[in-house]
């Protein structure tokens, strides 16, 4: 149990402008205040904010005990200003330093209240580490969501991104794959594909894999299920791109492409598909 | 054969396949592998840490550089200490899968690289050693 002592409190009330003075110069110090990222008004406030917040619950609250129903507001607080700093491209340190360079004015501010009572000091300093340690690593944690959160949804923006479906001709839609075809991609990939090949009414798929690094067994799969299914709709796929090292290594490997047509660049598709549609380009006079 | 650098790299997830095959193509182009021998040696990795990631439950790949008389190489071991494999000239058979892959995987490998040693035994893991040269 380390609940702050009442006359701790009653310190940081009072002498709440100088505290919040030495954090701030505190933070201009170690650099925390000379990123473009983040204003010195916005730190300042949420200075201003957290310090009411912590007089607020540590009144009341356990300070072993962050979990606990009165720290709610500050773990709140801390979740919300790590979440915009993650969000900003702002690191876990500076966020962490917000909290930690809180502990020297603070510190400083025990020395004088507890001047002739050092026991008392003692405990003191050592309650408000703890606390502020605790918020410290909440603050380290909620940065880490939030950076995993930003993360994932880059992935899924490109997952999405990375799969566009283009329509070359009319009846020839080709997908241009970019990157490392996991399972999850292929599946977003061969929906979308399918779902073109529905709407436009077209009658030839071209996969074009010149941006895809690695042909192994688990790509290999994926594309020959992708060729069953477009297949199963009633339309052709050829497979474009395959670079002569690809192809190479294709043939150690073992894999079986026999039953689908297959081309060196997207342009051989493209005329192949061309042909297949009736068309032929000729040089205009 | 005298190894000039080597090191470790763990295999626990779909994502560390990925970051093997790049941190082996780094290592073929240091010893001067041609882009087809790159390729190989890339796709090689990428299906046996694949198979130390699904069956093994992960593992580890210890990559060295090596050397012997004149030319330059890349040494790889796939260990795990997963389930081993009962029948090793099963497991080695082009299309034979215990689960819904090509099983293609062990065979191919072993024909995309210079040197291929497999080591393994139900309950006792498996150690895959493969080496190409430049
Ligand atoms: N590290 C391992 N631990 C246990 N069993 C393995 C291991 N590696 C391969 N096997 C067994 O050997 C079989 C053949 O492996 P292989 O890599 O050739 O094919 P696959 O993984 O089934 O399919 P593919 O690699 O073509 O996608 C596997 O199905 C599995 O039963
Ligand atoms: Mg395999």
């Amino acid at each position: 149990m380390s609940i702050l002592k009442q006359a701790t409190i009653d310190a940081i009330k009072q002498n709440e402008s100088a505290l919040l003075t030495a954090w701030i110069a505190g933070l201009e110090q170690e650099g925390s205040l000379s990123d473009n990222r983040i204003t010195r008004d916005e730190v300042s406030a949420q200075a201003k904010d957290f310090l009411r917040l912590l007089v607020a619950a540590s009144a009341v609250g356990d300070a072993a005990d962050l979990s606990r129903g009165e720290w709610a507001e500050s773990r709140q607080f801390l979740e919300l200003l790590s979440r915009s700093r993650a969000q900003r491209g702002l690191d876990s340190q500076h966020t962490a330093r917000f909290i930690f360079s809180l502990k020297r004015p603070l510190f400083d501010q025990l020395q004088t209240t507890y001047a002739g009572d050092p026991k008392a000091l003692s405990n003191e300093v050592w309650a408000v580490s703890e606390l502020l340690d605790l918020l410290g690593m909440h603050t380290i944690r909620a940065f880490q969501k939030s950076r995993e959160e930003v993360i994932m949804r880059q992935q899924e923006e490109l997952l999405e991104l990375s799969t566009p479906v283009v329509k070359l001709w009319d009846g020839v839609l080709a997908l241009p794959m970019i990157g490392t075809l996991d399972s999850q991609r292929t599946q977003v990939v061969m929906e979308s594909l399918l779902q073109r090949i529905v709407e436009t009414g077209s009658d030839i798929a071209i996969i074009d894999i010149t941006g895809v690094p690695t042909v192994d067994t688990l790509v290999a799969q994926h594309l020959l299920k992708t060729v069953t299914a477009i297949r199963l709709m009633g339309a052709d796929c050829i497979i474009s791109g395959i670079r002569p090292q690809i192809a190479q290594t294709i043939v150690h490997l073992g894999l079986d492409l026999g039953g689908i047509v297959t081309k060196a660049n997207l342009a051989d598709a493209l005329a192949l598909a061309l042909k297949r549609s009736g068309l032929t380009v000729t040089r205009a006079e | 054969m005298s190894s000039m650098r080597s090191g470790t790299f763990a295999l626990r997830s779909e994502q560390d396949v990925v970051l093997g095959r790049q941190a082996v193509r780094k290592l073929a182009l240091e010893c001067g592998l041609r882009l087809v021998d790159q390729t190989k040696l890339v796709t090689a990795v990428s299906e046996l840490a694949r198979n130390a990631v699904i069956y093994g439950g992960g593992g580890d790949m210890d990559w060295a550089i090596v050397e012997e008389g004149a030319r330059k190489g890349v040494q790889l071991v796939f260990r795990d200490n997963g389930p081993g494999i009962p029948d090793i000239k099963q497991a080695m058979t082009d299309g034979w899968t215990s689960g819904n892959g090509l099983g293609l995987g062990l065979a191919g490998a072993k024909r995309l690289v210079d040197q291929f040693d497999i080591q393994s035994a139900p309950g006792q893991g498996t150690r895959v050693t493969i080496t190409k040269w430049n």
